[in-house]
């Protein structure tokens, strides 16, 4: 098998797989009656941190890459990112729903009035950028402008965090092991530099993230 | 009027105790009537208690954990019996008290209170409790008590979550005495005919029905009277979020989210929030032109 085969047969069926499963876990546990007391916080909860933690995954395929000198992972981040994307989607439309009935005057109240909230939309906002920009022909169209943009994934993730901090009572310490999660992914930027040096160019228009 | 058809297995003795199973298909009800909007005011049955699985499995008891059904997992560990309660500061008897004999020659009553917590979620509570009242009056507080303080057990081996400096320990809750004293205010020990388990406060906690539920002290072992109005943990916790009265108030939103509406436990969609979580008839009287936005 190339690799090119191995990615396509094996990886990214089970990507697909995984990406989907804590969506099946959901819906079982909605027919199977285990959600929590508090149905919609419960799944609310689920959801967001989902988010993250895909998002994790997704900002960890540039430090695998150096690490391992593996660049064919990189055909997998566009598939990873989609999902992280889909359950921030998923959600913001369990709050839209359940939270505020489909009131988009609450939602343009909670949006300006409280800043937790305010930092989330901005989160999914740059997020629906990034999925609609994700395509082939969108990287072809915008070219060089491609990895500007979507280094706005950066942004999203500190933003999801402080959502999630400021979502919390009292008890931080959740989402403060995401943080250092980030903070690690980030900073394994700065030591790990890119293993086969090409021309600056070349460099530049390879999609670093 | 004509009475709407309910399912026997709402209205049999046994929904008191649904299996998490059965409790599906109330949410399966719930979602059917999400296409019917008009049977969700039908559903809308104020006084109907939530069932015990969801009442002592879903509870804010941080000296057992964060989480809302880490207490039900780690109460295990709190000793109910025998139990002490100490009586203090503005009162004529200052004293240790055995709870039996705290309790002694009084019955408990139930009392189905309507439950609204600060994080917008409801339940109703058959609780079995003492008029805080008539405890208070046997026990004389000079005419210096302005305020009662309940402080909670404070003992890392029993409460593990007190290892954990999440909170200010112990837990501390006060009323004005006028509160304390109002009839719907209640010494709580039991819940559905039984003891409090562990994870609702045992052995003893405070019931006050028309304030969000962080008021009710859980596994108290002093109860202070006090000239000037105590602080309470929550308002030591984060000041702009939790004041010290309280009172379920729809039209004073918490910084974070609104509290016009909640959510009953296990359900989908939320219903408005009463104002005094509808004991304004009892109780308003008490906030006479005090201004609620201010003294949230």
């Amino acid at each position: 098998m190339t690799e090119g085969q191995l990615i396509r047969r094996v990886i990214k069926p089970v990507l697909w797989a995984a990406g989907l499963a804590p969506l099946g876990w959901q819906v079982w546990a909605f027919f199977a009656g285990h959600l929590e007391a508090e149905p919609v916080k419960g799944m609310e909860h689920f959801t967001g941190q989902t988010a993250i933690v895909i998002l994790c995954v997704t900002l960890a395929v540039t430090p695998i890459r150096r690490l391992t000198g593996w660049n064919g992972i990189i055909k997998l981040r566009r598939l990873i990112g989609l999902f992280a994307f889909f359950y921030a989607l998923i959600h913001f439309t369990i709050f839209l729903t359940f939270d505020l009935e489909f009131s988009f005057g609450d939602l343009w109240k909670n949006v300006v009035d409280r800043p937790w909230i305010t930092v989330g939309f901005a989160a999914l906002l740059i997020l629906t950028v990034l999925a609609v920009t994700s395509p082939q022909a969108m990287v072809r169209k915008l070219g060089k402008r491609w990895t500007t943009v979507h280094r706005l994934i950066y942004l999203a993730a500190g933003l999801a965090l402080l959502h999630f901090f400021w979502s919390q009572k009292k008890d931080i310490s959740l989402p403060l092991k995401f943080a250092v999660v980030v903070a690690v992914l980030l900073g394994s930027r700065l030591i790990l530099r890119p293993r086969t040096r090409r021309p600056r160019t070349v460099a530049r228009a390879d999609l670093r993230g | 009027m004509r009475i709407p058809r309910i399912p026997s297995s709402e209205i049999a003795p046994e929904a008191l105790y649904w299996s998490r199973r059965e409790w599906l298909a109330s949410v399966g009800l719930g979602a059917a009537a999400f296409a019917i909007p008009g049977c969700l005011e039908a559903q809308k049955d104020d006084l109907k208690p939530t069932p015990y699985d969801l009442v002592t499995g879903y509870n804010n008891f941080y000296e057992f954990g964060t989480g809302k059904e880490d207490p039900k997992e780690n109460a295990h560990t709190l000793r109910p019996s025998p139990w002490k309660i100490a009586v203090e500061g503005e009162v004529k008897r200052p004293a240790v008290y055995d709870l039996d004999d705290f309790f002694k020659g009084m019955t408990p009553q139930e009392r189905i209170y309507r439950h609204r917590c600060v994080e917008a979620w409801s339940m109703v509570a058959p609780w079995l409790g003492y008029p805080l009242g008539d405890i208070i009056k046997r026990l004389e507080p000079t005419s210096k008590a302005k305020y009662v303080t309940f402080i909670t057990l404070l003992d890392p081996v029993q409460m593990p979550g007190q290892r954990r400096g999440v909170l200010p320990w112990p837990y501390i809750e006060g009323l004005r005495m006028d509160e304390a004293m109002h009839p719907l205010t209640l010494l709580t020990v039991g819940v559905y005919g039984k003891p409090l388990p562990n994870q609702n406060g045992a052995p003893v906690r405070l019931t006050v029905p028309w304030k969000y539920g962080f008021k009710g002290g859980k596994s108290i072992v002093k109860i202070r009277f006090v000239e000037q109005q105590p602080r309470n943990t929550w308002n030591i916790a984060a000041p702009n979020e939790y004041g010290f009265y309280a009172n379920v108030n729809p039209t004073v939103d918490h910084p974070r989210w609104s509290q016009a509406k909640e959510r009953p436990l296990g359900q989908f969609f939320m219903k408005p929030t009463l104002m005094f979580n509808g004991y304004a008839d009892q109780v308003a009287s008490l906030y006479t032109g005090m201004d609620l936005r201010v003294n949230f």
